[in-house]
């Protein structure tokens, strides 16, 4: 039986000025639906002393002015929010393709990922580009995807040490994520390959390449038209 | 328009607002001064909106010349700062005549200390806030910490110098602690007792590597149940979480939106302007105190930042 979604979702206390909702315990389309519709619910009709929202796969952190609002005061509130959720349409996904260059020094864990699986680099640049991924969310740094899910035969673990710089553009997997970094960070992800687009572009409209909820796709290039695009 | 030369820019001098919230869905974290009691007065000091942009200077300060005249005021720790080599006076309101150079030395006692001018430190507004974002490269000046040969531009004049003092009793309240006051974390639960009582009976040593992001610490390991899996949630600022080998990391101003560790402790937001001034190998620990506690510790703090007896003139 699907139950409701005023009873479906959790409230947790997260600090004094904020609380987590919590849309189920596991990475799920639908519970990933939920955080879409309580974002566009709480940014056409705003809450004041909600100073920020952290969505995540199946959970939103809520940041709030602890002067003004009471845990269970906003609670209250949120509860309201959810059981029209389902009452919300959202909006058909924008596709996005993403070019990148695999292998090489763009993607410096493409062959091992590929002995990990017992495949050729081929058979993983294969599966990694002919896979459609949701964007769960931008979280960790500006205009950081989460994308998934990963085709099970790539599900790989972390590094097991992160690199100190990971160069922005990376592709990288974990788990059964992937993504790409925006700007140089240390990072645990493998990374397959590289994207010569800007993932975050503060002089542009909208700032991130993604946004929550697009659908993206990978498409291989060479290094000439890596060269070519990053110059463009 | 009146400017900053900067002569020696100090080991890590940003340029910083309150600032930005509202972008964690595009994965942008707030920022902002490190320690935004010191901020927030310092501005008042100098008859600012207690917003507006200013220096922060972090273990080692700058030189810094001013070609016109202006109206500072240095908060947060004590750099040894002189002007034109004449003590300073922290917490007080000063005129710099034209050509009088700033100097900020080493600090004597915490990690920050902030330079506050009147009509602010003009930047363009990334997300509508001056605050500097190292990691991304974004806002404050140029996205990036202080070079020497910069060039800061101030506002305009505001109002005639006035000599404000913050009062003793305001500043001994203000003071930054050591003993951190935290409620539970998201997932305090996932920790056995012998967990707790280890994680708020030890002290914890801040770590080197502890920046902007986030403070590391060194002591006792600390053990979680096993079985729980964590999904990658949002994180909130002031959050001590748990590493793989058992070590706390304390989020801070530049905190990562999201993450994927068990959250055992939240440092309550009266206490965040402490986290601002620990210095690499200080001393902390941590107490638990309930949630209606964090609120009235909150709401005297800011009833004294906005008591007409904050300041003695």
């Amino acid at each position: 039986m699907r139950m409701p979604a005023a009873e479906a979702a959790r409230f947790q206390r997260a600090s004094d000025q904020s609380l987590l909702i919590y849309f189920g315990e596991q990475i799920t389309l639908d519970a990933h639906e939920r955080v879409r519709k309580l974002l566009l619910l709480l940014e056409r009709e705003p809450i004041a002393g909600i100073r920020n929202l952290h969505p995540a796969y199946c959970s939103v952190l809520v940041k709030f002015d602890p002067l003004k609002w009471r845990h269970e005061q906003l609670e209250e509130i949120l509860k309201q929010y959810f059981g029209r959720l389902e009452d919300v349409t959202l909006p058909e996904p924008r596709q996005v393709e993403i070019p990148v260059c695999y292998g090489g020094e763009h993607g410096p864990d493409l062959i091992d990922v590929s002995e990990i699986h017992r495949m050729t680099p081929a058979q993983v640049i294969e599966l990694h580009s002919s896979t459609t991924y949701v964007v769960y969310f931008l979280g960790f740094v500006p205009g950081f995807a989460y994308l998934g899910e990963l085709p099970e035969a790539l599900v790989t673990p972390r590094l097991p040490t992160p690199r100190r710089n990971v160069s922005p553009g990376s592709v990288g997997i974990a788990g059964r994520q992937t993504g790409v970094y925006p700007v140089a960070t240390p990072g645990g992800w493998r990374l397959l390959g590289r994207t010569p687009l800007s993932m975050f572009r503060p002089e542009q409209d909208g700032f991130s390449l993604l946004s929550i909820g697009d659908r993206v796709r990978f498409t291989p290039i060479n290094q000439q038209q890596f060269a070519a695009l990053e110059r463009a | 328009m009146s400017v900053i030369q900067v002569q020696s820019p100090g080991l890590l001098s940003t340029v910083q607002d309150l600032g930005r919230e509202g972008f964690g869905p595009l994965g942008v974290s707030a920022s902002g001064a490190a320690d935004a009691i010191s901020l927030r007065v310092g501005n008042r000091l100098v008859g600012n909106a207690e917003g507006a942009a200013a220096l922060e200077m972090t273990l080692l300060g700058g030189t810094f010349v001013f070609p016109q005249s202006a109206i500072v005021a240095l908060t947060g720790s004590d750099f040894g700062a002189t002007l034109d080599g004449s003590p300073l006076t922290l917490w007080t309101s000063a005129e710099v005549k034209p050509g009088q150079t700033l100097r900020a030395g080493a600090t004597r006692s915490g990690a920050r200390s902030f330079l506050c001018v009147q009509g602010g430190i003009v930047e363009k507004l990334f997300l509508g806030s001056a605050s500097t974002h190292l990691l991304s490269g974004l806002g404050g000046h140029q996205g990036r910490a202080l070079r020497k040969g910069d060039v800061l531009r101030i506002g305009p004049a505001t109002a005639p110098f006035q000599k404000r003092t913050l009062s003793p009793r305001a500043l001994e309240r203000l003071s930054p602690r050591k003993l951190l006051r935290v409620t539970p974390g998201p997932q305090s639960v996932w920790f056995p007792r012998e967990s707790q009582q280890l994680f708020y009976g030890s002290a914890y040593r801040v770590a080197e590597e502890s920046n902007r992001m986030g403070l590391r610490l060194k002591g006792p390991p600390i053990v979680q149940r096993s079985g729980g899996e964590m999904i990658t949630e949002g994180v909130s600022l002031g959050a001590v979480q748990i590493t793989a080998g058992g070590q706390p990391i304390i989020l801070f101003v530049e905190q990562q939106t999201t993450g994927g560790y068990a959250k055992v402790a939240n440092v309550i937001s009266a206490d965040l302007h402490s986290l601002g001034q620990l210095r690499p190998r200080d001393e902390i620990r941590f107490e638990q105190v309930g949630w209606d506690a964090a609120r009235a510790l909150l709401l005297e703090q800011e009833q004294l930042l906005t008591s007409p007896d904050l300041f003695v003139l």
